[in-house]
């Protein structure tokens, strides 16, 4: 001490976004350092280029840290019991080796989050999500005899590798069969020097490609990205950022917290949360079972019908209709609804958004009245909408076993 | 077909009176009762060889509605003409005594002049306020934001009661219902023993001491409905023969009765169209059929023991865990050769508080809030015997003395030596209003709110089953979406204490139970 010139100690050492396990080979494919954050980690939004990075999800393969997603182990007798009278769906008729997505509610049928349970055992599971959640994890175990949460957060090392080259990356790595794993399977592989088998890899991800999630312990992490990208050399291989995510994610039509839907629990207003009918999760709720949180609220949903429904907007012209609202005519006079994510596909080659609409007026006509910028000049657009039903992107490799060599 | 229409857990009085109303109107119901004896906290045990009591030692409010409609007087339970005086025990023999004349007239003695006119005026104002609140008690209070204008009614009522008593009485009202018991007694009166007296009732079976905010004068006010405004009182026979009429009332409606009878879990059928209540399942395996099961258990046993969390909302079981039920009183019961002497009294007569000061109270709150035995503590001392015989063989007597506070998680955590250490600093003190207490003691037993939890299975060991705070009563006791005796779960209904409008014997929350039950 003395010397204030030879204090090391960073004042602000709590508040500065956290290295994750990847970070040092990150850091250095991260040109343009362009770094947001996820729960206190450093996350690219991109390292390049997002759009590149997107063609390279869409056209080779790229991988993304999930490290900073939260992951609970949920262990013991009462296990199963506990997660499926939280989350909405019927998780009793799962097997060993498979992972589900899921939603979970509030007592009042809103939407907390959503998240994938992995069940690693018959009294193990794996549950991951996108917002710390352990405060929800321990009231929802309030009264399970035999049932442990762990926060492994920090203890798994997690990355996403998504896109047509996937599979063949792996198979190059050296994991046997890999092919052979199905979707939402996973299998346990050897790696490294350890006699056991460390890598465990799921066939998961949120681009709506083929695509597989690698989990192992935070020492083999640098490792297993050196391996990766040995392997992947040849296949067009390339981290990318939140953005390009962004953008896959939208085509396959899947939903984020902040975009799509607040987490009910976060939210103050009590209609700015959402049911998943609303969302148009229905499919994730099964009344088939007896009883879970916020049954009795959901089923008047169902029986009411949401008053708004997340859609997809296939647009007219070119512009994204992001942060627009919607109406029922062209003259914008009667507002039925918002865009919650917009953006031009390059592979659909189409206008796409997801809006809530005012589920009344589905049926109707919808128009999008969209803000862009030229040169600094504001403008404005009406543009048709048509509902979409199915996603706006998928490819039949992405359900394929073995995936369709590419 | 369901074996019975209604299958009700626990044969407490609040168990009894419910069973007794459905059973008159016709349902097919069985009581179950855990204990070998029915009665719960009220029931007569034998502590020592010949010597009795029950945990519960007097009544302040018992529903005179439910006495007269289920015809009680006729099957052995008779008030009495007189309520027992209250006193403020002094060690010097000074007592400050409140007793109540066959007229119900309140009668002051020990304090001054000034005491006494304040008192005066305290009383007016206060029994004005119980008899706003009285009709309330016995009343179902709806859910907030469900029902039409018959629910609303019931709110647009207690407006229209609190409007009528005037402006500024009602302005009163606003401003003490929420006082903590010190501020008000403080406000009237100088007289400590006096003060501690009357704020003794706000107090007694919550988490709460005289600086406590929280309502605890309108707890105060839920005892003052009473039929003696609020004086303590012993039936004709004993607190037994309460217990015994409604035996008498149930068995001839037809309730069947079984007692060493422990609900294992109660049953629940779970298919797609959600969750129904089946029955009860008892330890032996023995499956009992019910179209709906009633508990009068307290809702943490009832909702997280016997329901299960698995067959409840999250939130709601997470309610259920925060209730406030953790007990403070401990229960003396001494055996003795001969009638206690208390110091400047003919004879150990009526309801005997030892509390010097509301400081006194509240310094022995202090020690137990935080884990620890109460360095004074304070009490309410009775001894039935001088009422009832049959308690004791002739000659004999027994104390019953409620002992506040005592934690029920204790920082050093309960052991033999701990409950003799603080059983023998209560006689030491008792012995210090009652000299000679000492050489009459045959056998001395001493609960302390863990073993009231595990004798008579009552969560905390809180007679209240649930503090009576303000946060815990009227719709939202013991919390919103059971607070109305139905519950989540279709066919479970509560009845207990547990439940509006709260504890001690006064039958209330088992009649409003079955007024539900029944309703069209």
């Amino acid at each position: 001490m003395g010397d204030s010139n030879t204090i090391t100690v960073d004042p602000f050492e709590e508040e500065r976004p956290k290295e994750t396990h990847f970070h040092a080979r990150m850091a250095v494919l991260n040109i343009r350092e362009n770094w947001a954050a996820w729960n206190g980690y450093k996350l690219a939004n991109y390292f390049y280029d997002a759009e590149y990075e997107y063609f390279c999800v869409r056209n080779g393969c790229g991988t993304y840290d999930i490290c900073g997603m939260q992951k609970y182990f949920v262990s013991g007798k009462d296990a199963e019991a506990m997660l499926n009278r939280m989350v909405t769906r019927d998780i009793s008729e799962m097997n060993v080796d498979r992972v589900t997505y899921l939603v979970w509610c509030t007592d009042e049928g809103r939407l907390i989050d959503d998240g994938t349970v992995f069940k690693l055992g018959h009294e193990h599971f794996m549950l991951t999500c996108g917002s710390p959640s352990l405060a929800w994890l321990e009231k929802s175990c309030y009264g399970f005899k035999d049932v442990s949460i762990v926060d492994m957060s920090e203890r798994i090392a997690a990355l996403a590798l998504q896109g047509p080259t996937s599979c063949e990356v792996l198979k190059k790595m050296g994991l046997k069969d890999i092919d052979t794993l199905k979707p939402f399977g996973i299998k346990h592989f050897p790696f490294g020097a350890s006699k056991d088998k460390p890598l465990m890899v799921s066939r998961t991800g949120f681009t709506g490609d083929l695509g597989y999630e690698l989990w192992i312990k935070p020492e083999l992490a640098l490792e297993m990205w050196d391996s990766l990208y040995d392997a992947g050399e040849d296949y067009h291989i390339q981290p990318f950022g939140e953005a390009a995510l962004n953008m896959a994610r939208m085509e396959a039509g899947f939903i984020m917290p902040l975009m799509e839907f607040n987490e009910a629990l976060k939210t103050i207003h009590f209609r700015h949360d959402h049911t998943p009918f609303q969302l148009s999760l229905d499919w994730l709720v099964d009344f088939k079972k007896p009883h879970f949180n916020g049954r009795a609220a959901l089923l008047k949903e169902q029986h009411d019908g949401p008053e708004y429904t997340l859609v997809k907007l296939d647009i007219e012209g070119n512009k994204p209709a992001e942060e627009c609202n919607v109406y029922s005519d062209k003259g914008c006079e009667n507002e039925i609804g918002y865009v919650t994510s917009a953006m031009w596909s390059p592979v659909v080659k189409a206008n796409i958004a997801l809006a809530m609409v005012k589920t009344k007026y589905l049926k109707g006509e919808i128009w999008a009245e969209i803000y862009y910028n030229k040169e600094l000049r504001s403008y404005t657009k009406v543009s048709r909408c048509t509902v979409k039903e199915k996603p706006f992107w998928t490819h039949p490799r992405s359900r394929a076993t073995p995936p369709l060599p590419y | 077909m369901p074996s019975y229409d209604t299958i009700i857990i626990g044969a407490g009085h609040n168990g009894m009176v419910c069973a007794c109303y459905l059973a008159r109107r016709g349902q097919k119901v069985l009581l179950l009762e855990a204990a070998n004896e029915i009665g719960g906290l009220a029931a007569k045990r034998e502590f020592f060889p010949e010597f009795q009591v029950s945990v519960a030692h007097s009544i302040s409010h018992f529903s005179a509605k439910v006495i007269k409609e289920l015809n009680l007087e006729s099957h052995g339970f008779i008030n009495p003409s007189l309520a027992l005086p209250t006193v403020g025990l002094n060690r010097n023999g000074e007592h400050v005594v409140l007793a109540h004349d066959e007229g119900g007239a309140a009668s002051l003695s020990g304090v001054s002049e000034k005491d006494l006119a304040s008192f005066k005026n305290y009383q007016t104002l206060m029994y004005r306020y119980a008899a706003m609140l009285k009709p309330f008690w016995e009343t179902v209070l709806p859910r907030i934001g469900v029902g039409g204008i018959a629910k609303a009614m019931t709110y647009a009522k207690l407006g229209l009661k609190l409007r009528l008593l005037g402006k500024s009485d009602m302005r009163e009202f606003m401003r003490i219902a929420m006082l903590p018991a010190r501020d008000l007694m403080d406000e009237y009166f100088d007289n400590d023993l006096l003060k501690a007296l009357l704020s003794w009732d706000a107090l007694i079976g919550s988490k709460m001491a005289p600086r406590s905010p929280n309502g605890p004068v309108v707890s105060l006010l839920y005892r003052m409905g009473g039929d003696f405004e609020g004086a303590h009182y012993l039936p004709e026979n004993g607190i037994e023969s309460l217990i015994y009429s409604l035996r008498s009332v149930a068995e001839a409606s037809g309730v069947e009765i079984r007692t060493n009878a422990p609900v294992e879990k109660i049953l629940i059928q779970g298919n797609e169209s959600g969750l129904k209540v089946e029955g009860v399942k008892m330890p032996d395996g023995e499956i009992i059929t019910a179209t709906r099961v009633v508990s009068s258990a307290d809702p943490h046993r009832t909702f997280v023991d016997l329901v299960g969390v698995e067959n409840l909302e999250i939130q709601f079981a997470n309610r259920i865990r925060r209730l406030r039920s953790e007990g403070y009183v401990a229960k003396l019961h001494l055996a003795l050769h001969g009638e206690p002497k208390f110091t400047g009294l003919a004879g150990p007569e009526g309801r005997m508080i030892i509390a010097p000061s509301m400081d006194t109270i509240e310094f022995a709150y202090d020690d137990a809030k935080y884990g620890e035995f109460s360095r004074q503590p304070v009490m309410e001392v009775l001894v039935p015997t001088r009422y009832q015989s049959g308690l004791a063989p002739p000659g004999k007597h027994v104390i019953s003395a409620h002992v506040m506070y005592v934690p029920k998680k204790l920082k050093s955590k309960w052991c033999v030596d701990a409950r003799e250490e603080i059983k023998n600093k209560t006689i030491d003190l008792l012995s210090q209003y009652s000299p000679g207490l000492q050489d009459l003691i045959v056998h001395a037993e001493f609960l302390t709110p863990e073993d009231i939890e595990s004798n008579f299975r009552v969560t905390g060991g809180n007679w209240h089953h649930a503090d009576h705070v303000i946060d815990q009563m009227f719709m939202m006791r013991p919390t919103y979406e059971a607070a109305q005796y139905s519950t989540p779960v279709p066919g479970l209904f509560l009845c207990g204490a547990g439940c509006h409008p709260g504890g001690d014997l006064t039958g209330a929350a088992g009649h409003n139970a079955a007024h539900e039950i029944l309703k069209p």
